[in-house]
């Protein structure tokens, strides 16, 4: 059977399109920034000398790592909505995003941190620095900047995720392309420009993340090394 | 409004297999699949180097859940009217044989290129080469990335749900809607998704410290 491609019928909808994939953006903002709130604070959980903590962050972890993010999604929105509380379907699109993300955030994070050697951070006790010194100076902000790419290569992978809270008709790329088909009655050429929006959105977002790494790294701008 | 009985939990056990048919049948495909990629990846031709990483990175950059969408509707304006299985399938093995193809061709790189000189200069032809010296020591390294990367595809199955395919995900959802205990049933279904892929998890960390134990970084 021959299809006739149609692309033109998508374009009244191109409106549509933009706020979807501005949606998609803003969520993944708020996610990386309380995601990586959480995945810090979790992975400096996991190495306190409470085990208590330890075993907490380390069941987060790996509860979330194991199980599919639509069944998080599904077990928060609908979950918190049996027991009354209802949040606005963004708020609870970018909650479930945060729970999520955390947790691969702290596996990443606390790998970086392996990474130090513990002689650095006994030279930086035997200076005198205080445990608050240590942590952000000598552990997290060149464990951060080890583990950057795959930090970032996460964040991306977030993004395309996201698609994913369609499934509670969160707003988004995805949900709007869902709503442009059953209008347009073009289903293929939908998700092909969808599809072509994605990677556009991937793209930006690995360049924004490879400029705010030059920014915030000077270290590796100055040297262009691994640290 | 009935309480959670037997005859639903048996319900997810069963569609709990589906979910594990349905990964294996993604993951053998993927595996073929990306095993392709991957010697692409790594061929002396330019074009088809570059062919194959345009390949890794588009189906990288999309969303699973598209890639879904496409095959599901796409194919059947030519004709093809897949089963949601079929489907599902077909979208996680294109998901897999870009990401294994990538994971291999790390891999495979990541073996000395002496080696590689060392068995031209014994005459091997690449085939020889690929198979009886390059491979054998790319599997040692590939093997606890790909079991964590099994992973992966076993919660990725759960977005064939949304086509319509009844495995746990789809299950559960059909019972959350006659029964609306959602922190039950969806608790349940993610425990049943846990114990498949938490000893799964433990695996793939067991074998990198057995298998590349030399290769670990001291602490």
């Amino acid at each position: 059977m021959r299809y006739q491609f149609d692309f033109g019928a998508l374009l009244p909808y191109w409106r549509d399109f933009l706020d979807g994939a501005l949606t998609t953006l803003t969520m993944t903002a708020f996610a990386v920034v309380f995601g990586l709130a959480i995945g810090i604070l979790c992975a400096i959980g996991r190495r306190s000398a409470s085990p208590l903590l330890q075993r907490l962050c380390g069941f987060y972890v790996e509860l979330i790592r194991n199980t599919p993010y639509i069944i998080q999604i599904f077990f928060i929105f609908f979950g918190l909505s049996s027991i009354g509380l209802r949040l606005p379907i963004f708020a609870a699109a970018v909650l479930t995003l945060v729970v999520n993300v955390g947790a691969y955030t702290a596996e990443i994070v606390r790998a970086g941190m392996d990474t130090i050697h513990p002689g650095q951070i006994e030279a930086a006790q035997a200076l005198g620095l205080s445990q608050p010194q240590i942590y952000w100076d000598v552990i997290l902000r060149p464990a951060l900047e080890r583990v950057y790419p795959a930090l970032t290569g996460q964040f991306v992978l977030m993004m395309l995720a996201s698609s994913i809270t369609s499934q509670i008709s969160a707003e988004e790329l995805t949900a709007v392309a869902n709503n442009v088909q059953s209008f347009s009655f073009r289903a293929f050429e939908t998700y092909i420009v969808v599809a072509v929006l994605y990677l556009a959105l991937a793209v930006l977002l690995k360049l924004a993340f490879y400029g705010f790494g030059q920014l915030i790294f000077p270290r590796r701008r100055r040297l262009g090394t691994p640290l | 409004m009935g309480g959670f009985t037997l005859t639903h939990f048996l319900y997810l056990l069963q569609a709990t297999g589906w979910t594990v048919v349905l990964t294996l049948l993604a993951f053998v495909l993927g595996c073929l699949a990306g095993f392709l990629v991957m010697l692409a990846r790594t061929a002396q031709v330019r074009w088809v180097r570059g062919l194959s990483g345009l390949y890794v990175d588009v189906v990288q950059g999309t969303p699973l859940l598209i890639v879904l969408f496409l095959i599901y509707f796409g194919l059947a304006l030519f004709g093809f009217e897949l089963p949601a299985i079929v489907a599902a399938a077909l979208s996680l093995m294109i998901y897999c044989s870009a990401f294994l193809g990538e994971i291999w061709r790390g891999c495979v790189q990541s073996v000395p290129r002496t080696q590689t000189e060392a068995s031209e200069c014994l005459g091997l032809s690449r085939w020889q080469t690929l198979r009886d010296v390059v491979l054998p020591q790319a599997m040692r390294i590939a093997t606890p990335p790909t079991v964590g990367f099994l992973v992966q595809v076993l919660k990725n199955t759960s977005l064939a749900s949304v086509v319509g395919f009844v495995e746990l995900t789809r299950a559960s959802q059909v019972i959350n809607n006659s029964l609306f205990q959602p922190f039950l049933v969806f608790g349940i279904a993610g425990l049943l998704y846990f114990a498949l892929c938490y000893p799964l998890s433990r695996l793939s960390r067991a074998l990198e410290r057995k298998l590349n134990g030399g290769r670990r970084q001291p602490a």
